[in-house]
């Protein structure tokens, strides 16, 4: 075990950096070097990320592969995975490659820039899911802010400057109140180290400002309903690799961050506000999948879809239960491959025809049948379908929801059959009918290169459908520690009800 | 060899006034060559580096010269080396533009070494006499070089204006000194200190509102708000060069003074300044974030951004603790580094007919010139504190402070200022980034591409090694903090 005992988390997190730092050097004009050197530096990350995952020991609850550095006095730069985080560190490296392929032909402009932005991203991205160290979480949590910003604001769409702002500042917005509270719990405890913090009993009322605090950045950056409406935007003007990034990964950081900061470290506050969060899950689930009908936009259908999907999640996460909780994290993982594959789907049209107008398609199934098979199946993983991952997570997540109230798990059903709703109409008039309109009539189907971006994200769709195990198995462990640490602090309820 | 060893701990000020003598006397009496003006500026920057070198390799106990007038410790020792770095890093980057504007002379030269000598002296004041001349000299070189540009009508309305109203705060604080030394009958900060402490008399509020005089002098040399105006006015007037000395070192220097007295003659009365700069902090950040935003000079947003990062430095010193101190030390170092970047980068907006101030001419920079595009956007990400810059982690130890006083009110009307303010640093990246491309700018020249790799390479790579910064800047705060009561 050689391996294990090697920094793998600090050579997986850097290995983009360099591959960003090669590329500063290339020659401009060559943008096929920059791209080569992308893709490449991208694959090597998720076969050295592989490693981690095949090395990575189910059975212990702690943080494993962790390293510890000296970086600013109290503030360690300190490295470490555990089943959870150890899930969304593969994802990202399993769709970074993909995104770099997926911009091989569609991105003409500025390729080098645009290669170094998604390597940082990475790096910043892994970094948060790595991070053991709250001041250090922080850097790389906020640290993604620029690179998505160029990427949106300079490959994006035609309203990409009011898009990105609009991201910027209402992320930058919910952060900002995160960080007054590391720092409070910094002067509480005298250490920013998140396995400690993680044990340690703050005080009732201190928990609900700090839950608060890190509530508003997370819940920005979910998104949930109503602080979800920089997402349709940003979602809108990205560029499709962007798209991928934004749906896939940043998203997961909010949830990421109720499961590792809010549950386990303000557990009285999350157990008197967990109604308050099944309100807004159940308005994400059913206000933003009737929106999502409404929309004119194949990518802002989407980007409301995904705002839906996240209220399973939160909803997921906050009854607390182990069913729950590893329905949420399946819920993420799914969300993560479905969506990509969806945004991929629509990027396939948008190199086509360079518009995601529903009204421009239909009848496309004529002159695109794997297109249509592909998307088909992306489609169904969104709605639901048992055989797809999509099911496993919902179904996990209703299941727990029903033990706590069956209203909730009643109203959260519903959304079910409203993303099936919003998700059917809209195939039924993009794929199929009669192809009548004279710009599609020579539109290509997928070319090879498209076809080995997405089949491995339907592979994995169908796969984890019927033989979820895999998550479930690395994430086990892990989820009943959560889940345990967290019945222990709330039952028997403390002396000093919460007010 | 006795007299040298007496005055060793000033040993960097002889330096500058002497190399500062040197100056003049070569420029009044020596012969017009061709490059003269050059090597005076070349010679300036020598002196500030051996005075630097001295001072780093002084010795780091605290030594009082002139009756307690003069003290060198480690916090005077920290802040000179950012005045002297910074003035230092100004020379370098500004020689080629000078020389352009035909503004190179020798004068301006000596001026510049003289308001450094001035600084370091503020820096170092013992007593309200020190403080004095030490804020007279420093303030009457640089009004001199605001109007420098005599044949403009701008630089002359600038200088005239620095001029008044640096003359009516310089007023006050000479009110405020002698109210002071009224009630306590002595100039010496640690007399005072031990006469403001005890019960609360007469005497002490005399004593407070000698101390609110002193600091509105005070607070107008760092541009807090209320007593801001001349700032943008006097950033947007005199010639760029002119304006990047301006904007680093006087602030710092500044700065360190306000900190001396407050927490070295009145610790005491803590209760009663901390108000006072909480307000001028609060007002800072804000008008510093809101009117920033509709400005179409980069001159005058630097000149408001600059503002806005007082306020943020002000949360430090309202904290009133060793951990405020040694964050406001942090913010003011990176502050530094940043704004003299960004000063290199304005430096190098010049077209064939000069230079450019207005932002829309950094349009699509990034397609004409990428590297210096990227520089300006780091710094300006850094300025708006997003991590992992080095802005963010001086914004982080200042807030971190705030929260360690309870000042919580503070802390969140800072964070939330902090967003506002990065909506027009955002502006300006979009501008550079997301806009059409206009005509390129003249290459950079050395100097001033000499210093934006160095702001750039700092504000990029402190997050890989913030520890020595962070530890001087401790070891600096702790000098002040272990004399209670002297």
């Amino acid at each position: 075990m050689d391996l294990a005992s090697a920094p793998l988390l600090s050579i997986v997190m850097f290995l983009p950096l360099v591959g960003a730092v090669i590329i500063a050097f290339l020659n401009p004009e060559a943008k096929d070097n920059a791209r080569w050197v992308a893709l490449w530096t991208t694959i090597i990350t998720f076969l050295v990320s592989l490693i981690v995952w095949f090395h990575f020991d189910t059975t212990a609850s702690g943080f494993q592969f962790v390293e510890s550095r000296n970086w600013l006095d109290i503030f360690k730069f300190k490295l470490g995975v555990d089943g959870i985080s150890v899930l969304f560190v593969n994802l990202t490296t399993f769709l970074l490659p993909l995104c770099v392929l997926q911009s091989w032909v569609c991105i003409q402009d500025r390729v080098k820039e645009y290669m170094i932005a998604f390597l940082v991203l990475e790096t910043l991205m892994i970094g948060v899911f790595c991070a053991l160290d709250l001041v250090l979480f922080y850097v790389f949590f906020e640290g993604g802010l620029i690179p998505m910003f160029l990427i949106i604001g300079v490959w994006g769409g035609p309203n990409r400057v009011y898009a990105t702002f609009k991201f910027f500042l209402y992320t930058l917005l919910g952060s900002v109140l995160m960080l007054l509270a590391v720092m409070a719990m910094y002067w509480h405890t005298g250490t920013t180290d998140i396995p400690t913090l993680m044990t340690t009993k703050f005080p009732a009322d201190m928990q609900w400002y700090l839950w608060f605090a890190f509530f508003a950045s997370f819940a920005v950056k979910l998104p949930m309903w109503p602080v979800h409406t920089w997402l349709p935007d940003a979602h809108v003007e990205a560029p499709t690799a962007g798209s991928v990034i934004l749906a896939a990964i940043l998203l997961k950081m909010g949830g990421y961050g109720f499961l590792r900061f809010s549950v386990p470290m303000f557990p009285l506050a999350s157990e008197s506000l967990a109604p308050f969060i099944f309100v807004l899950s159940i308005f994400a689930i059913i206000y933003t999948s009737l929106v999502a009908l409404a929309q004119t936009d194949l990518k802002k259908l989407i980007a409301y879809s995904s705002v839906a999907h996240m209220g399973f999640v939160t909803m997921g996460i906050f009854t607390f239960s182990t069913q729950g909780v590893e329905g949420a994290i399946f819920q993420m993982v799914s969300h993560g491959i479905v969506s990509a594959g969806l945004f991929l789907c629509v990027g396939v049209l948008y190199d086509r025809m360079h518009t995601h107008e529903i009204s421009v398609f239909g009848g496309l199934v004529n002159r695109m049948p794997v297109y249509a098979a592909f998307f088909m199946v992306f489609t169904m993983a969104n709605v639901g379908l048992p055989g797809t991952s999509g099911f496993v997570g919902e179904f996990l997540t209703l299941l727990a929801s029903f033990k706590v109230n069956t209203w909730l798990a009643l109203l959260a059903t519903s959304g079910v059959i409203w993303s099936a709703v919003y998700a059917l109409w809209v195939y039924r008039r993009v794929i199929f009918g009669q192809l009548v309109k004279p710009a599609l009539k020579t539109i290509q189907d997928l070319s090879y290169r498209e076809i080995g971006i997405m089949a491995p994200l339907i592979v994995l769709t169908i796969l984890l459908g019927v033989y979820p195990a895999p998550v479930f198995d690395v994430a086990a462990v892990s989820v009943k520690k959560l889940v345990s640490a967290y019945e222990a602090s709330v039952r028997p309820p403390p002396t000093a009800a919460a007010p | 060899m006795q007299v040298l060893n007496t005055y060793a701990p000033a040993l960097p000020e002889i330096i500058v006034a002497v190399g500062a003598m040197v100056l003049l006397m070569l420029g009044a009496f020596g012969r017009a060559v061709p490059g003269r003006d050059v090597a005076a500026n070349v010679f300036a920057v020598g002196t500030l580096l051996l005075a630097a070198g001295f001072l780093a390799a002084a010795p780091a106990e605290r030594a009082t010269l002139f009756d307690g007038a003069f003290i060198a410790d480690d916090f005077a020792r920290f802040m000179k080396l950012l005045v002297l770095g910074g003035s230092a890093l100004v020379l370098i980057m500004s020689v080629g533009n000078l020389s352009r504007l035909a503004l190179l002379s020798y004068e301006y030269t000596v001026l510049l070494l003289l308001a450094v000598l001035g600084m370091m002296l503020m820096v170092s004041a013992g007593d309200l006499i020190a403080l004095f001349l030490s804020i007279e000299l420093q303030s009457l070189a640089l009004y001199v070089v605001a109007a420098i540009r005599r044949d403009s009508v701008r630089s002359s309305e600038a200088g005239l204006k620095y001029f008044v109203l640096g003359s009516l705060s310089t007023g006050m604080l000479l009110y405020g000194c002698s109210l002071i030394y009224g009630f306590t009958g002595s100039v010496d900060f640690s007399v005072i200190a031990s006469a403001a402490s005890g019960q609360p008399t007469a005497e002490t509020i005399g004593l407070t509102i000698g101390l609110v005089f002193l600091l509105v002098g005070i607070a107008f040399k760092i541009s807090a708000v209320p007593f801001h105006m001349w700032t943008p006015d006097v950033y947007e007037g005199a010639p760029t060069p002119v304006t990047a000395f301006f904007a680093a070192a006087p602030k710092l220097a500044a700065m360190a003074l306000l900190i001396r007295v407050l927490l070295t003659a009145f610790p005491a009365i803590s209760g009663q300044w901390q108000q006072i700069i909480v307000f001028l902090s609060i007002a800072s950040m804000l008008l510093g974030a809101f009117a920033a935003i509709g400005q179409s000079n980069i001159k005058r947003l630097m000149a408001y951004s600059s503002i806005g990062h007082v306020g943020y430095a002000l949360i430090g010193v309202a904290a009133d603790s060793e951990a405020g101190t040694q964050a406001v030390l942090v913010y003011l170092a990176i502050y530094l580094f940043m704004t003299v970047g960004a000063f290199a980068c304005i430096l190098s907006m010049r077209m064939k007919d000069g230079l450019i101030e207005e932002i829309d001419a950094l349009s699509g920079l990034a397609k004409t010139n990428l590297p210096l595009a990227f520089v300006l956007a780091m710094i300006l990400f850094s300025m708006a504190g997003i991590p992992p810059l080095a802005g963010f982690f001086a914004k982080f130890y200042v807030f971190a402070a705030a929260i360690k006083s309870q000042l919580y009110a503070l802390a969140v009307i800072g964070v939330l200022a902090s967003v506002i303010a990065a909506y027009y640093y955002l502006r300006v990246v979009k501008i550079m980034f997301f806009d059409e491309a206009r005509p390129a700018f003249l290459p950079v020249e050395r100097g001033a591409g000499f210093v934006m790799t160095i702001s750039g390479l700092f504000v990029l790579l402190f997050v890989l090694l913030p520890a020595p910064l962070v530890d001087a800047a401790l070891t600096a705060a702790r000098t002040l903090h272990a004399l209670p009561g002297q």
